[in-house]
């Protein structure tokens, strides 16, 4: 018994389903899981590009640029885009281009370490609220109707108004927000595996229980998941630098793209760069993120590239 | 939850059952969850802005040096001196008078600075939800069914308006249309005129998602065999979108109603404070930098009961759409079965999908609505019945 693709449709959107084991199966099968059905759509290899770009931008910063991000310079400020300064200059005069550049790292990292909190606890509640009795699973189910009865920015809000502005409390915040489509997609997926022919012809077979489910039952069960967390990333990344530009995020005078934002709202009559290009990074990457995101689902889901 | 619970009532209790009275226990269930989610959203944020640092009284006083003894009658007014539980005890009961308690620098009840400053919002929210509504219904229509080099600009369109942040976006328009080109007033102004550019900015998101949704229903729709039956008679295919697909394509879009009750909520507070507007998101923010924990907790309560009553109106509309979905429902063969399929998606999948994409995506939103279980892509429930079942009855 090898890795049966099983249907991930249902179970990505959060449902738990009955499993009859055959209905996607032969759908599936014979255009296997990651095989290609048409060529890769050219917005969908731009999305990877830039990723990939922003992810080399987060590490090595100095590849792209070789100004100082903190480099004030008084005779320089406001200064629109040209020769010298290709994205111009901001009030303190430093230069925009090195501060998008620098700037990737924390923003990516908010939104990376946002997601993969939600991804963590709300892989714990997921699982907890289907082992658990009706009454475990009724609690959580509160829990999570709790949770998203509060409109998510005013959820990141309410943390900051206890824990206080900073990088930190925002990321915790933001994963708040994520944290009950984890949970419920995560616990689909257990009752899923639960309900599983797999597990049943294991069970049959005399086969370990636990190595069936170790082996081929979670990491079918990840994919979707690790999908929903990529996604989630972007919106953590559109969310983040919302609590940022509130000036809630982080502080100055690091080099976040919400927090140039905010930073620039001063003098956006006057002055358009400053208040633009960072913009245009976030929409970017919340963009390819998802597209990217996307893609994955519907290559997983055997939908074929869109 | 409610329609699933009539189903399920027929099911068991069949001829039994009065649906009147299933219908009376359903909707009493519901109202019934519904407060104990709201207790529970009370019970959060009251827990939690008592668990953080500092204390209460210094954040009341401020900066101004007090004497001892105003400090210990504020201590008193605002019953600090008294245990926690007490405190939530006696927090539950004036809550359940409509009291929301006292700022602690308005200068007045947290009711009356939030019903002060709720119309602006309402204002606004309202426009751009008739703009979004709007905005979708016509391009889903128009673009639904079409070649690609037709649907393409307008998906793409709609993926940057589901990424870009509103408030960045905020920011484009003011740039353009009020710097540059004066067409609308830049900051603050309280007129239909000044309300353009909010509006517009909040109802992007919203909008997009729509559209896809819309568009991704209308689409399923269209390969229904009542639609072909409805073409057979002879009717346009304006007219088979309009009044055919269109009511079938809206069922996903209200199920994500809710989010978009929150995300239009959410994205107020930040709207308002870009074009520095009266409303919920100034008092907010300005509640936030304050510390003014009273006027907070007031804000995400009344936002809670927001999400909650329009989540229970979403629950109460579907049978008003599909009548497959109503109690005394004769027209498809297993309403019963399809009834609760589609009820068990839209409130265990509906909220799953926004918060997952609360800026990003209809990704997950469209999919989230559209695959019910089983796999199948039933919403509607799938009937064999070639007839639209909005259209029975009516001729």
């Amino acid at each position: 018994m090898t890795t049966a693709p099983p249907d991930l449709a249902a179970s990505v959107a959060g449902g738990a389903q009955p499993v009859d084991g055959t209905t996607s199966v032969p759908a599936a099968g014979a255009r296997g899981r990651w095989s290609r059905a048409r060529p890769t759509r050219p917005g969908v290899v731009l999305s990877f590009a830039f990723l990939a770009l922003l992810v080399v931008a987060a590490i090595w910063p100095g590849l792209f640029t070789g100004t100082d991000p903190n480099a004030a310079d008084i005779a320089q400020t406001l200064r629109g885009p040209g020769a010298g300064h290709l994205l111009g200059t901001d009030q303190n005069g430093r230069d925009i281009l090195a501060r998008i550049v620098h700037g990737t790292r924390p923003s990516l990292l908010i939104g990376l370490t946002a997601s993969a909190l939600a991804l963590v606890v709300g892989a714990a509640i997921g699982v907890a609220a289907a082992q658990g009795g009706r009454l475990v699973s009724a609690f959580f189910d509160w829990l999570l109707n709790v949770i998203l009865s509060i409109p998510g920015l005013l959820l990141a809000l309410l943390v900051i108004a206890v824990l206080g502005p900073g990088t930190r409390n925002s990321i915790i915040g933001l994963s708040l927000i994520l944290l009950p489509g984890f949970a419920r997609v995560v616990r689909g997926e257990v009752l899923r595996i639960r309900a599983s022919v797999h597990l049943e012809a294991a069970r049959a077979l005399g086969w370990p229980q636990r190595q069936v489910i170790l082996r081929h039952l979670v990491p079918n069960a990840l994919a979707p998941v690790l999908i929903l967390a990529t996604i989630g990333v972007g919106s953590a990344i559109g969310l983040g630098s919302t609590l940022s530009f509130l000036g809630l995020g982080p502080q100055p005078p690091t080099a976040e793209w919400g927090a140039m934002l905010a930073s620039s709202r001063t003098y956006f009559s006057v002055a358009w760069w400053p208040a633009i290009f960072p913009g245009i990074v976030i929409t970017l990457t919340v963009l390819t993120i998802t597209v990217a995101g996307q893609f994955l689902q519907a290559r997983l889901e055997g939908r074929g590239a869109r | 939850m409610s329609i699933a619970l009539v189903a399920d009532g027929r099911r068991a209790g069949g001829l039994a059952v009065s649906s009147a009275g299933a219908v009376g226990l359903a909707v009493a269930r519901r109202v019934g969850y519904a407060v104990l989610v709201l207790w529970g959203a009370v019970t959060v944020t009251f827990t939690a802005l008592h668990l953080k640092s500092g204390s209460t009284v210094d954040v009341i006083i401020g900066q101004s040096p007090v004497s001892p003894e105003v400090r210990a009658q504020i201590i008193s007014d605002y019953a600090l001196d008294k245990p926690w539980l007490v405190q939530y005890f006696d927090y539950l009961g004036h809550l359940l008078r409509g009291d929301l308690g006292h700022s602690y620098n308005q200068g007045m009840d947290v009711t009356s600075a939030i019903g002060e400053q709720i119309l602006p919002s309402f204002e606004l929210m309202a426009a751009a939800i008739g703009l979004a509504l709007i905005g979708s219904v016509t391009v889903a229509v128009l673009t639904a069914g079409r070649p690609r080099w037709i649907r393409s600009p307008f998906s793409l369109l709609e993926i940057v308006g589901v990424a870009v942040p509103a408030f960045w976006l905020a920011i484009l328009l003011l740039t353009v249309f009020s710097f540059q080109l004066h067409w609308f007033p830049a900051i603050g102004a309280n007129t239909a005129r000044g309300l353009v550019l909010p509006a517009v900015a909040l109802a992007a998101a919203p909008g997009a998602t729509l559209a896809q949704i819309l568009r991704n229903g209308l689409e399923r729709t269209l390969d229904e065999p009542f639609v072909t039956t409805a073409r057979s008679r002879g009717i346009g295919e304006a007219a088979v979108l309009v009044r055919h697909a269109l009511r079938h394509a809206l069922m996903p879009a209200i199920t994500i109603a809710g989010w978009i009750a929150g995300a239009l909520l959410g994205g107020a507070v930040v709207i308002e404070n870009v074009f520095s507007r009266q409303g919920l998101g100034s008092l907010t923010v300005g509640a936030l930098g304050r510390r003014d924990f009273p006027l907070i907790s007031g804000v995400v309560l009344v936002a809670a009961s927001f999400y909650v009553v329009v989540n229970l109106l979403i629950d109460a509309a579907y049978p008003l759409l599909d009548p497959r979905l109503r109690p005394d429902a004769t027209i498809s063969p297993t309403p019963v079965a399809g009834a609760t399929d589609v009820t068990t998606t839209a409130t265990t999948a509906a909220p799953t999908a926004p918060t997952a994409t609360a800026t990003a995506t209809a990704a997950t939103a469209a999919p989230a609505v559209s695959a019910p279980a089983g796999g199948g892509d039933p919403t509607p429930p799938r009937s064999p019945s070639t007839t639209d079942p909005n259209q029975e009855g009516r001729g």
